[in-house]
């Protein structure tokens, strides 16, 4: 009975604290200075239609950066966690015809349309963190549909650690290229012409970095969670 | 303004789930669900009334403007809450997988998804 109490003096307490945001909360009619300045000098400086890509990869670079290691350090503890001591796998059901057949077609394409949304990422919705989670599912897919298939570990990790690895030298390129303050900067390359692929300076290369990361990343934990995941 | 109220009876309803289930596994949907509610708080701060995607094709108008250059005309809406947003769902999903780990671990040691029957951690 005291649990029910307390449980439920937390969340008057909870929505009491929340209740200001709602009461005083206006839908804003224009933009604030800042998000003005963001889509202005995405289109003036950066030349990256897509002006969330723009806030990501460049306005907000270093927090994308410590997002990226936190989605490192998430995996690196599934893997903690679920690491197996010589226990052999336990037996799974094998997936189904249709599963099978299904897969086999459809998950070159997942990867494909995967690869497509974070090398677009500057030009239409997406970017590299959709991106790597359609790759993701892929190989999910493909780990569904197929009891013996595994990953190449040795290049799961190369591509882990060289994406990351090379997304901070793209921000260190861009320090050494144009002077103090501007880590992570995309524009020592040249801004070429607007809405087409090859355009935005690094902001493409450095999001297409961040996807292989996030791909990697998320198909490792697939990993972990199928191959470790078995009761001992 | 509903889409706010949505996410914080979202929130409410995740955070009573976490408090009142004894299952781990129904504690880390609550946490999910708590996770899905700040985004939708999040993305409704950001929203601009009658505007759309801060994405810069055909459809948004782009002019000249006296002294300060080329100018975005149309309404756009906040591109830096849908930024953070977009990368905390990405997060989101990575640290639910490693709570799902938690309980794959607990449940190996313990023989036990009930959150009763792991008293080391009371105190």
């Amino acid at each position: 009975m005291i649990k029910y109490l307390l449980i439920a003096i937390a969340i008057v307490g909870m929505g009491w604290m929340l209740y200001p945001l709602v009461a005083d909360f206006q839908t804003a009619t224009e933009l604030n200075a800042l998000a003005t300045e963001y889509v202005n000098g995405s289109m003036n400086d950066l030349n990256v239609p897509n002006v969330v890509t723009a806030v990501v990869v460049t306005y907000r670079g270093l927090d994308t950066l410590g997002e990226v290691t936190v989605l490192f350090l998430a995996t690196a503890g599934i893997g903690f966690l679920l690491r197996r001591k010589g226990h052999p796998t336990g037996k799974r059901r094998p997936g189904s015809e249709i599963l099978k057949i299904g897969s086999a077609f459809l998950a070159p394409l997942i990867v494909l349309l995967g690869v497509y949304i974070f090398t677009h990422g500057h030009l239409t919705p997406g970017g590299g963190f959709q991106g790597g989670v359609v790759i993701a599912s892929g190989m999910l897919l493909l780990t569904m549909a197929h009891i013996d298939f595994k990953f190449s570990h040795t290049l799961i990790h190369w591509a882990e650690s060289l994406s990351g690895f090379t997304y901070v030298l793209i921000g260190l390129l861009g320090l050494l290229l144009l002077g103090v303050n501007s880590f992570l900067d995309p524009r020592f390359l040249a801004g070429g012409k607007w809405l087409s692929l090859f355009s935005a300076g690094a902001v493409p290369v450095i999001y297409s970095f961040i996807g292989l990361k996030v791909g990697s990343e998320l198909s490792s934990v697939i990993d972990s969670l199928q191959d470790g995941g078995n009761e001992v | 303004m509903m889409v706010m109220i949505c996410g914080i009876i979202l929130i409410l309803i995740g955070i009573w789930a976490m408090l009142s289930r004894k299952n781990i596994i129904r504690i880390i949907i609550g946490f999910s669900i708590v996770d899905t509610g700040t985004h939708l708080v999040i993305v409704a701060i950001g929203y601009v009334k009658g505007a759309t995607a801060p994405i810069l094709d055909a459809s948004i108008q782009m002019g000249n403007v006296a002294d300060s250059g080329m100018r975005v005309l149309s309404k756009v809406v906040d591109p830096v809450p849908s930024a953070l947003v977009l990368t905390a769902i990405v997060i989101g999903l990575a640290v639910t997988a490693l709570l799902l780990a938690f309980a794959v671990r607990l449940y190996r040691t313990g023989h036990s998804l009930n959150i009763n029957d792991y008293e080391e951690q009371k105190w």
